[in-house]
């Protein structure tokens, strides 16, 4: 038996949810912080997430980092709010974005992520078994992805003031000894790399949002990359700088590389991976897959000299399979994101305004 | 992808472009009609393939930037009842009216949806009987069917709670204006492959032979553009002023007749304002007597609700072709994609945010 259906049957977890018969939806009570709220924390989040840090239910949590801080590592601390419409999507939901979005932010500074917090604001009205398959695919998550979650909160608001589940994490993690990533690293001819095709989760969450129909299912990229940031680090320990291009898209990260850097980027449109289904989606709603958003795709800065072998460590990772060479470096226009097109002209990626608007014609 | 990467073939594009820099001896200023024709030319760096003597004018032929503030204006207001749910396309969200965008309006509380369809908002009106449903009904000729036919379906089913705000224009009225108005450069045209799909090609030779002026039915890729302007060179060159279809794989002659026919229907000509130019006799489409229970105009009564456009946008001139964006004063500094002062700094398709966003400054 499992918790309300959840996919993977785990006797391990599983307490009896009889204590959350009664009340099938969220009600104003299980964020006031009484006995409402102990019953979430007993029958949904312990059992998903369930450790002896967690367990010990206080305030905050104070962690044992073995040995690493001693060597000469860096704690590195980052936190992300998740707001997602539908909750659920091809390829993932809120709770996979919640754990794979921090975990990312941590890697892309080289560290690994090893404690996250989840703070959880639940609608009235809310079932409690989509609650529940929620928690369960972050759970999953937290496992694949080897970290723990040692810290939580949940607060409960009036039906019609959220979109069901908004959830909150913070993470930790230790950059180890002789890591130092960051645009003050950058130089003229380093060479530019991303892990795969761009605009995946944007498109896949379009898709079901406005129940646009493509010749093929999208799905959403969302993945958690810090395996891949250390097999490119064992690769390359002069990694200048890596970005996982979220909300805004790649448009929006090179921009603010270009910019933190102060140089130029220039990169090659025929380079640029997406697949033909997003190509054929963003071509069909006007948009441009360079700002549509990623879950699973990191952009690296590396020494021109290391980019084969970081390429190499990148396409022997699950998660870093379609990594190509995206472009490069430049002094000239300081600041500026240039693309080569395909006929030979040039033109400037600006930053993205606000969300994307789908054209007329 | 499929179908398209044959109209983007680099080798051919620079042959092509090569073979205009042999035929041209002298300057010619070629206006490209529509909107999507210019997006294309600068995000392809097609005028930078093109030799100095051709000088590519961008015309007004974006539905977004030419809708008059006045119906901007009109828009919100019925957007801020609490009784109405107005629908537009995506890019018309951001564009200023007099004080304010649809999107502050929707900030406030107004119900506002991005459709991908007018017939999206039709179903919206039989899912909320008790709600208006209005449609922003803008663009050329290419729009006008499915708008028509969201008029006839809402009308066969009897739906007492949908209505139209229709701003339509057409693209030979804009022509005739253009070559009337003092100053006039244009020497040829690219005519909007998408509007004539519809319209077919009828309506242009009268006015190649009326103003002497050569008028190729132009696509959108890469090749189609540059094969559009090669061919419109050769006319200038050898002084003929003829209409040519250089997009025969998706327009003849007669255009689809089944749509001419739903418009004939639904539409009545109407002398229409065009932001930034003035009134063009006969340049637009109204609803016909037979609908016009469906048009919003009067169903809510907004005839007092007039517009004054800011003195410094420049919008008019360089959509007649007198000003290139970046000579506008206000181009990059009192207008930005952030703070448009017109409508041709707002829609992806506009002159202006296709020189801003490709840092053509």
């Amino acid at each position: 038996m499992t918790l309300h259906g959840s996919p993977t049957p785990d006797f391990t977890r599983f307490t009896c949810p009889a204590a959350l018969r009664d009340r099938p939806q969220i009600v104003m009570g299980h964020g006031g912080g009484g006995a409402l709220s102990r019953d979430l924390i007993e029958h949904v989040f312990l059992p998903a997430f369930g450790n002896p840090v967690l367990e010990r239910l206080g305030d905050s949590s104070v962690l044992d980092v073995p040995g690493l801080l001693a060597g000469g590592g860096r704690l590195a601390f980052s936190t992300d709010s998740y707001v997602v419409r539908p909750l659920v999507f091809p390829g993932g939901s809120i709770g996979d974005l919640a754990v794979h979005g921090t975990v990312n932010d941590l890697a892309m500074s080289g560290a690994q992520p090893l404690y996250l917090s989840a703070g959880f604001i639940l609608e009235e009205g809310l079932p409690i078994t989509e609650l529940v398959g929620i928690v369960n695919r972050m759970a999953a998550a937290t496992r694949a992805a080897g970290v723990d979650i040692v810290t939580g909160d949940t607060k409960v608001v009036e039906r019609g003031h959220g979109d069901g589940v908004y959830i909150n994490t913070a993470g930790i993690g230790v950059v180890p000894p002789g890591i130092d990533l960051g645009p003050h690293q950058i130089r003229p001819g380093d060479a530019l790399l991303v892990s795969g095709t761009l605009g995946d989760h944007g498109m896949a969450i379009m898709s079901v949002r406005e129940s646009l129909e493509f010749e093929a299912a999208i799905a959403s990229d969302t993945a958690p990359l810090h395996g891949l940031v250390a097999r490119m680090l064992t690769a390359c320990p002069e990694i200048r700088l890596l970005r996982d291009p979220t909300r805004g898209g790649v448009a929006t990260s090179l921009n603010e590389i270009a910019d933190l850097a102060k140089l130029g980027l220039e990169i090659d449109e025929q380079a640029i991976p997406v697949t033909p289904v997003v190509a054929n989606a963003c071509e069909i709603l006007g948009l441009d897959p360079l700002q549509v958003a990623n879950e699973g795709k990191l952009l690296a800065v590396v020494p021109a000299e290391a980019a084969e072998a970081v390429l190499a460590a990148m396409r022997a990772h699950a998660y870093g399979r379609e990594s190509t060479i995206l472009g490069r470096v430049v002094a000239d226009h300081p600041r500026l994101v240039v693309v080569r097109t395909a006929i030979g002209g040039t033109r400037v990626v600006p930053m993205p305004i606000g969300e994307q608007l789908p054209r007329i014609c | 992808m499929k179908h398209l990467a044959e109209y983007r073939d680099a080798d051919t594009a620079r042959r092509l472009a090569a073979e205009i820099g042999r035929i041209v001896t002298r300057p010619w200023a070629i206006m490209e009609v529509c909107g999507g024709q210019t997006h294309s030319i600068i995000r392809n760096g097609i005028d930078q393939l093109l030799p100095p003597e051709v000088e590519m004018i961008h015309g007004p032929g974006c539905p977004v930037c030419v809708t008059p503030l006045e119906t901007i204006d009109r828009a919100l207001a019925i957007a801020r009842r609490p009784e109405t749910i107005l629908c537009s396309f995506g890019d018309m969200l951001r564009v200023p009216g007099s004080r304010e965008d649809l999107f502050a309006v929707k900030a406030a509380g107004g119900d506002i949806r991005v459709v991908y369809s007018p017939l999206d908002a039709v179903k919206l009106a039989r899912a909320t009987p008790n709600r208006e449903v209005v449609f922003l009904a803008i663009g050329f000729e290419t729009t006008a069917p499915a708008n028509a036919m969201a008029v006839k379906l809402a009308a066969r089913e009897g739906l007492k709670n949908f209505s139209l705000l229709v701003s339509h224009v057409l693209v030979p009225p804009a022509i005739r204006a253009i070559m009337l108005s003092p100053g006039n450069r244009v020497a040829a045209f690219l005519a909007a492959g998408h509007v004539c799909s519809v319209m077919g090609t009828w309506q242009y030779p009268p006015l190649a032979r009326e103003f002497r002026v050569p008028i190729v039915v132009t696509g959108f890729e890469p090749l189609d553009l540059l094969e559009g302007i090669r061919r419109t060179v050769v006319q200038l060159e050898a002084g003929r002023h003829e209409l040519e279809n250089a997009y025969p794989r998706v327009v003849n002659e007669r255009g689809n007749e089944a749509a001419q026919q739903v418009i004939a229907e639904v539409f009545a000509p109407v002398d229409r304002a065009w932001r930034g130019i003035g009134v063009i006799p006969e340049s637009g489409w109204r609803l016909a007597e037979a609908y016009a229970d469906f048009d919003a105009e009067q169903r809510f009564d907004l005839a007092g609700i007039t517009a004054v456009e800011s003195p410094l946008c420049k919008s008019g001139e360089v959509l007649k072709g007198g000003l290139k964006p970046n000579q506008c004063p206000a181009f990059g500094k009192e207008c930005t994609p952030r703070t448009p002062l017109g409508a041709t700094m707002v829609s992806s398709e506009g002159a202006c945010a296709a020189y801003y966003n490709a840092g053509r400054m």
